[in-house]
């Protein structure tokens, strides 16, 4: 009774999160989480309070701590200064530590997010950049942007002569040592060895289901079993 | 029309008037680099202020971090390191064009006054990996914080205020700030999480009408891995929708954001949603920057308002902005770079 509790308590999120919730629901009434998917974010801080261990690991292998967005929403509204959404970080960083995630359907995503943002930040030293938002798998950002990524080069160099080229500027090419010292900070920081563990347990889920590594991103990163929303 | 709250002004913070550190935005440098070029342009040449860019900076690894692929004590660590390049240029204000960022950068600020091990710790791995050691910064803004500041400098070099000038009537703008800018610190935003100021007070100073609607405060549903994964993009329309549902109704000439996600999806989402549901919306989003480069009259192409989905010229049309609609699709050296497909023929077949 209360190991997890108390690991969660080692976070200083969960620390800053959690006083005494008493249960309003002020949280989920302003949470765009649960206006989309059957998702109470009252319910999983009560359900965190009580302190058991079955319920916290019932949680952790649940769909129920993934449907958050981050938005902190929540943060400015709690009468009791509570965060949810910071319990919420708590609870994603404890469940993939344990490889729990790997148990739901939305929290299985955490190796699409893994690699393609992991790939990214040590690759290029961004979160984002014009050459991988590509068209195929983002529909949604319409023609326009199609035309922009197909004519990244000519378009780009209205705005700046250094397009993943070395100097100031957007987009332009991270210096080899600055992105050493990055990717250094990543090993140094336990963030080389937090993807990994994504990597280790996801690998494993996959051999599970029989798929190879493609075959599971492209059914982590698409798959929607249609049973989140209201 | 004057803004109708008084209470912003119980939120307002520190902004310095010079002197800056400028850390670029990951999604501002893919969707909006025309935005962030005129920052600097407004800021440097049209108000003479020391603006140091370091091309050394890399990503704060915020959106990593909001989906929970980075852990805390790495984002603090690269954050240190970002610190200690302003540090080495000389400088104490920070100014981040990302709100990702600035939540991220206000944040571990903050916890590093409440947990000082978490600093001790940041500092530790910093040094172990790269040898750098840094000062926190005195001063620390959003982009929009600092346009807000000079809102009446610009207002002065000014060649249009936002009027219609048909009618004679000032636009009605709608504004969305990005929820980490104030949700997260509503001391650290110009009124607060409840009454949003940054934009508004640039929309008034410049000659604006700013509407406020119901579901204003509401997120834009970027929601990290709620529109990183593809499966979970119905949350992130979702919410885009529920917004332009509710301010559609008063008719808005523009959208104003502060955030670069919420810019990006309040533009997109309208192509999308047209697409979904057969609705017609149209509503041109602009940048701050975007916004204060067309009343100083920058070329809308210029500020890259070509790489937005919506198009904007009626918007121009209205504001009496002359433009060659022939330059909207040309590279830099004049060279015709072709044209986007219209929504109609942009088909899962063509990607």
């Amino acid at each position: 009774m209360g190991k997890y509790f108390d690991e969660l308590m080692q976070d200083p999120r969960f620390r800053e999160g959690l006083n005494a919730c008493m249960n309003c629901g002020a949280c989920t009434a302003v949470c765009p989480a649960a206006e989309y998917y059957n998702y109470d974010p009252r319910q999983i801080v009560d359900d965190v309070q009580a302190k058991d261990d079955a319920s916290i690991e019932a949680l952790l292998k649940s769909d129920t701590i993934w449907y958050c967005g981050e938005c902190m929403s929540c943060r400015p509204r709690c009468p009791r200064g509570n965060t949810p959404a910071y319990v919420v970080q708590a609870l994603r960083k404890l469940s993939q530590k344990y490889g729990f995630f790997t148990a739901s359907e939305k929290g299985r995503q955490q190796y699409a997010l893994g690699k393609i943002l992991g790939d990214n930040m040590r690759e290029l030293g961004y979160c984002v950049h014009p050459t991988r938002v590509v068209p195929s798998m983002h529909p949604e950002q319409g023609p326009v942007w199609a035309w922009v990524h197909e004519h990244d080069k000519e378009l780009f160099a209205r705005f700046t002569d250094n397009y993943m080229k070395p100097g100031p500027g957007p987009a332009r090419a991270i210096d080899p040592e600055s992105l050493e010292e990055f990717r250094r900070i990543f090993d140094v920081s336990g963030g080389t060895e937090f993807l990994e563990n994504i990597e280790r347990h996801s690998m494993k889920k996959a051999e599970e289901l029989g798929m190879t590594r493609e075959e599971y991103l492209e059914y982590v990163y698409t798959y929607n079993s249609g049973n989140h929303t209201l | 029309m004057k803004y109708r709250y008084a209470n912003w002004q119980e939120y307002s913070k520190e902004i310095a008037d010079d002197h800056y550190y400028y850390a670029r935005s990951c999604i501002r440098q893919n969707f909006f680099p025309g935005s962030e070029k005129a920052f600097l342009d407004i800021l440097r040449n049209d108000l003479g202020m020391d603006i140091v860019e370091d091309p050394r900076h890399t990503t704060c690894t915020g959106i990593g971090y909001h989906s929970d692929v980075v852990p805390l004590d790495t984002t603090m660590a690269i954050v240190a390191r970002q610190f200690s390049l302003m540090t080495e240029c000389g400088y104490e204000n920070y100014v981040a064009s990302c709100i990702t960022s600035f939540g991220i950068y206000s944040e571990v600020l903050d916890m590093w006054h409440h947990f000082p091990e978490l600093e001790e710790k940041a500092r530790e791995n910093l040094f172990k990996a790269t040898g750098r050691e840094f000062r926190k910064p005195k001063i620390l803004v959003h982009t929009s914080d600092l346009m807000f500041h000079v809102r009446n400098k610009i207002a002065e070099k000014s060649v249009r205020r936002l009027v219609n000038v048909t009618t004679g009537e000032p636009l009605k703008v709608v504004d969305h700030i990005g929820c980490h800018y104030a949700k997260v610190f509503p001391k650290k935003g110009i009124g607060g999480a409840e009454f949003p100021y940054v934009l508004a007070g640039m929309v008034e100073a410049w000659g604006g009408q700013s509407v406020d609607y119901p579901e204003r405060r509401h997120c834009c549903g970027f929601g990290f891995r709620n529109y990183l994964v593809q499966a979970n993009r119905g949350y992130s329309v979702a919410n885009s929708q529920k917004k332009l549902e509710s301010m559609a109704p008063y008719n808005p000439d523009f959208i104003v954001a502060n955030c670069p996600g919420c810019a990006m999806f309040l533009d997109r989402w309208q192509f999308t949603l047209n697409a979904m549901t057969g609705s017609h919306y149209a509503i041109p989003v602009l940048t701050y920057e975007e916004m204060a480069g067309l009343v100083l009259g920058i070329d809308p192409w210029d500020l890259g308002l070509q790489m937005h989905q919506v198009p904007v010229e009626p918007l121009l049309d209205k504001l009496g902005v002359e433009y060659d609609p022939s330059a909207k699709y040309l590279g830099k050296n004049g060279k015709f770079i072709g044209r986007p497909l219209t929504p109609a023929d942009y088909t899962s077949a063509r990607l």
